[in-house]
């Protein structure tokens, strides 16, 4: 089991209310992921969840039970923290079994527990090295092996791969996902990146200013942002937002264009402007155009698009067109 | 930011130390002022009695007290010029190339690690000494006159010996903090047409101000109480010319049993102090942000 | 990089610093090497630095215990440790509470005891001598280790909360997540990951409290004498012997001076309370 319900929670830092009265449900079994700006309360709320701040109004529930002011080792959570946070002077084996020590299982069971785990994230050739001889990757699976042995009913992770490089970066979202499926147990994952939040989630908690402004499985969030700032935030390259003349004639404050939703048209085509830059990728070609009233649009085309600086082209919207009001909502 | 229980927790695991240490500070400080206020002899406790301000009118009109303020800024300043000066020369000799670099850095900063006691006696009997001493045997050696260091400049003895330990304090400082000199930002101004002298006017000299603050803040608290090294050479004397505040305060107090008067020298030099330490901060305070 | 030196160069600056440094630490070297003299050699004219006969007597003399060195020996040691251990006890809970748990006025309180050091113990001389004798605790070991321990408490704290500020606040939340108590936390995660901090933190105060020569002097007559006050009554007593003078003083310092050039890299960051490095 792994229910967690927020009701009604803020968090203040003295004057400054970093979380405005929020609710939120997170399903057993379910992989949720925080996602916003730097800045937006993402961790705190997860600090929140795990235990490490007091919240200062609302209420926690973890499985029916309410727990908003229980410690954060009597919630039954475990977390895999930004830096890892081994322990520095203990092996692998020693960081692992660690909880299971704090909790007073026995010898015994704590070396089955800790076999098992190493076995799960193959931590096996490294099992009695310290973390300082470690890679970055390898750090990372130990994390989690500190956290599967604990048998929580929910994984927090804080921002995990954000000191990985790249491509170690793909794997491991690759590895956590897996781990997902193999567990079924709830993850509550708190990223700044969108792919991250795209590519792992089944349901995606944007964030911005404290606020909750859309939830919602990724493509629904993709498909149907409620409102300007989650258009933005979710999809790469970010949406473009046109104002002026072109948003009025669809009735609207402004608009929004997803860049792979130009078509770069010889002639007609609803946008016309010169080229600022190509780049070609090969695989895809993104233009950016200065159009004449000034605005600036990013455009993906094709891979095969000749053009070049300064080439005047005719853009045209093969897709949806977003429209906003004046507030920035959805019409 | 944490939570409460661990807050409430954290106060408590603070509240030993400075709950020590505000006994430490203003119970003593309440208690001088309280018999500073008294006449008390401790050899006569009968004589105790309500006495105002006398002692400190006696200990003000004490011409040996003006002369102990001189000499304990004497002290203070000569020290720390030699000590700053020296340290920087020093700090940068010994970040020089060259053969048995640990060794001799293991040398230079030696002298802070011997107790002051030792220190004292050591420059006293083996070096300072008119009949026995080293100085005096080289003098008798090449047939000049023995000089009488500790009859003949008391004072000037006393800083040499108390700045022999604070030179190595100051250079151990400076050499660490010319290490963590960034030597490309050093090659960049060289590329940019810095000569030697103007790399150290413009980047050495600011990088060394804090350190150098920091030496001579630390250094004031240890030098207004310099009182092992007079205890051992010279006793203060001859008359009064070695007296330092520490040292008179521990003559009315230890010798005369006069414990009001002490008193009232102690809270003088409490003042003394912290006039000392404001003029400090307020000169030197600027370099010790960021 | 830095380019590298010239051989002539570096001859150059070897003999120059080397003359320098021997210069400067000479006082030291010509205590020890006297140390090894007969009293007659001590004093010789024109002086003798090597070529004369090494014995081992004066310190055979000194420790046979006829002016008790032994007896302060013990009591420098018993101080130095004892304040040091008692100062940690107050300081580790401390500085953990104001390294990790950082409230609204913990930059204060640390400059304020930073302020206790700029008090000159001259300042609370008298009460502190009378309270001493009142309790009958004048001459005694445990009121210099309070004492002293009280002195450097302030330090202590200011060492340990910049060594403490160095652990990553992440790893003492995870072992809160891993189900450690307090105890927990600081015993086996904290504790073990600061030993440096706290080793050169213990080596520092025992340096200070071996060195202090204020109240070791004031405050003991014989059976609490330690070493910084036996030394300072040798010269009155027995100035004139300088083998043995040589032989006691270099007892007295090179157990320190062994230390300090240990962990010179640390002391610098601890006496000069973090800023530099």
């Amino acid at each position: 089991m792994g229910n967690i319900v927020l009701k009604q929670v803020v968090k203040r830092f003295g004057e400054a209310e970093v979380i405005p009265p929020l609710d939120l449900e997170i399903n057993d079994g379910e992989f949720v992921v925080f996602v916003g700006p730097s800045g937006c309360g993402k961790s705190t709320l997860l600090r929140l969840i795990a235990g490490l701040e007091d919240v200062t109004e609302g209420t926690i529930e973890i499985d029916g039970k309410e727990v908003t002011y229980a410690p954060p080792a009597q919630r039954g959570l475990a977390m895999v923290f930004q830096s890892y946070a081994l322990y520095p002077h203990m092996s692998v084996r020693k960081n692992i079994a660690f909880p299971l020590k704090m909790a007073g299982v026995a010898q015994e069971e704590i070396d089955k527990k800790v076999e098992h785990a190493a076995s799960i994230l193959n931590l096996a050739n490294y099992i009695d090295k310290r973390p300082g001889n470690l890679s970055g990757g390898q750090r990372q699976r130990v994390a989690i092996g500190r956290a599967i042995v604990r048998e929580p009913s929910a994984f927090l992770f804080d921002e995990p791969l954000s000191n990985l490089d790249a491509s170690l970066r793909v794997n491991m979202r690759q590895e956590i996902t897996d781990l997902h499926r193999e567990l079924d147990t709830t993850m509550v994952y708190v990223t700044h990146d969108q792919v991250e939040a795209m590519t792992m989630a089944d349901k995606i908690v944007v964030l911005h200013a404290g606020v909750i402004e859309q939830v919602g499985s990724p493509l629904e969030l993709y498909r149907e942002p409620r409102n300007r700032f989650v258009a933005g935030f979710i999809g790469s390259p970010k949406m473009n937002f046109i104002e002026g003349p072109a948003a009025e004639k669809h009735k609207a404050h402004s608009i929004g264009v997803r860049p792979e939703h130009f078509e770069v048209v010889k002639k007609g085509g609803d946008f016309k402007g010169v080229v600022l830059s190509a780049e070609h990728l090969g695989s895809d070609t993104f233009l950016r155009v200065k159009m004449d009233d000034g605005q600036e649009i990013l455009a993906r085309g094709s891979g095969d698009v000749v053009v070049n600086y300064g080439d005047t082209v005719a853009l045209k919207v093969e897709g949806k067109i977003y429209k906003f009001d004046d507030q920035g909502l959805a019409i | 930011m944490a939570t409460d229980h661990s807050k409430r927790l954290a106060r408590w695991m603070l509240a030993p130390s400075v709950v020590a240490l505000l006994i430490w500070m203003i119970v003593p400080l309440a208690a001088t002022i309280y018999y500073s206020l008294f006449r008390y002899n401790i050899q006569r406790p009968d004589t105790f009695e309500f006495w105002g301000f006398k002692n400190y009118s006696y200990f003000v009109t004490d011409p040996a007290f003006w002369i102990s303020l001189m000499n304990t800024s004497l002290i203070v300043f000569g020290v720390i010029i030699i000590s700053i000066v020296g340290g920087t020369l020093l700090g940068i000799l010994m970040n020089k190339e060259f053969y048995g670099r640990g060794i001799a850095r293991l040398m230079v900063i030696g002298p802070f690690f011997i107790m002051p006691s030792v220190a004292a006696l050591i420059w006293k009997h083996m070096f300072m000494n008119s009949e026995n001493g080293l100085f005096a045997i080289m003098s008798k050696l090449v047939g000049a006159e023995p000089i009488l260091f500790l009859n003949d400049y008391p004072l000037a003895s006393i800083i040499v010996i108390v700045a022999w330990q604070w030179l190595a304090f100051a250079t151990l400082i400076l050499l660490t903090a010319l290490q963590s000199l960034d030597q490309e930002q050093m090659e960049a101004a060289e590329m940019d047409g810095a000569s030697a002298l103007s790399r150290f006017r413009y980047l050495t000299v600011p990088h060394l101000m804090r350190p150098i603050t920091i030496i001579i803040l630390i250094e004031t608290i240890f030098l207004l109480a310099i009182f092992a090294e007079i205890f051992v050479t010279t006793s203060g004397g001859p008359g009064n010319a070695s007296t330092n505040l520490p040292w008179i305060i521990y003559k009315v107090g230890r010798q005369s049993f006069d414990a009001g008067g002490a008193a009232a020298g102690g809270i003088i030099a409490v003042v003394f102090a912290n006039i000392f330490a404001i003029i400090l901060m307020k000169v030197l305070g600027k370099n010790l942000d960021g | 990089m830095a380019r590298s030196t010239t051989t002539k160069q570096k001859i150059g600056w070897t003999i120059i610093v080397w003359t320098i440094a021997l210069a400067i630490f000479f006082p030291v070297i010509w205590t020890f090497l006297t140390s090894f003299k007969t009293e007659g050699e001590a004093i010789a004219n024109p002086p003798v630095f090597f070529n004369f006969d090494w014995n081992l007597d004066n310190y055979k003399i000194i420790l046979a215990g006829e002016a008790n060195y032994p007896k302060s020996l013990m009591n420098s040691i018993i101080i130095a440790l004892g304040s040091t251990l008692l100062g940690l006890v107050f300081a580790v809970p401390a500085a953990w509470s104001m390294a990790f748990q950082p409230g609204r006025w913990t930059k204060d309180i640390l400059m304020a005891m930073l302020g206790t050091k700029m008090m000159p113990a001259v300042g609370v001389l008298m009460p502190i001598y009378l309270f001493l004798v009142w309790i009958d605790l004048l001459d005694s070991r445990i009121a210099l280790v309070v004492i002293l321990m009280m002195m450097n408490l302030p330090i202590i704290i200011w060492m340990l909360y910049t060594y403490f500020k160095e652990i990553p606040k992440d790893i003492l939340e995870a072992s809160r997540m891993d189900g450690a108590s307090l105890r927990g936390e600081i015993l086996y995660v904290l504790v073990p990951m600061a030993i440096p901090g706290i080793a050169s933190t213990m080596l520092l105060n025992i340096i200070l409290a071996w060195n202090e020569a204020f109240w070791t002097i004031i405050l003991t007559t014989t059976s609490a004498k330690p070493l910084s006050a036996f030394m300072v009554e040798f010269s009155t007593k027995q100035g004139l012997f300088y083998a043995q003078l040589s032989a006691a003083s270099v007892m007295a310092i090179a157990p320190i001076l062994i230390m300090g050039w240990f962990s010179q890299k640390q002391l610098v960051s601890g006496l000069t309370f973090g800023a530099v490095k």
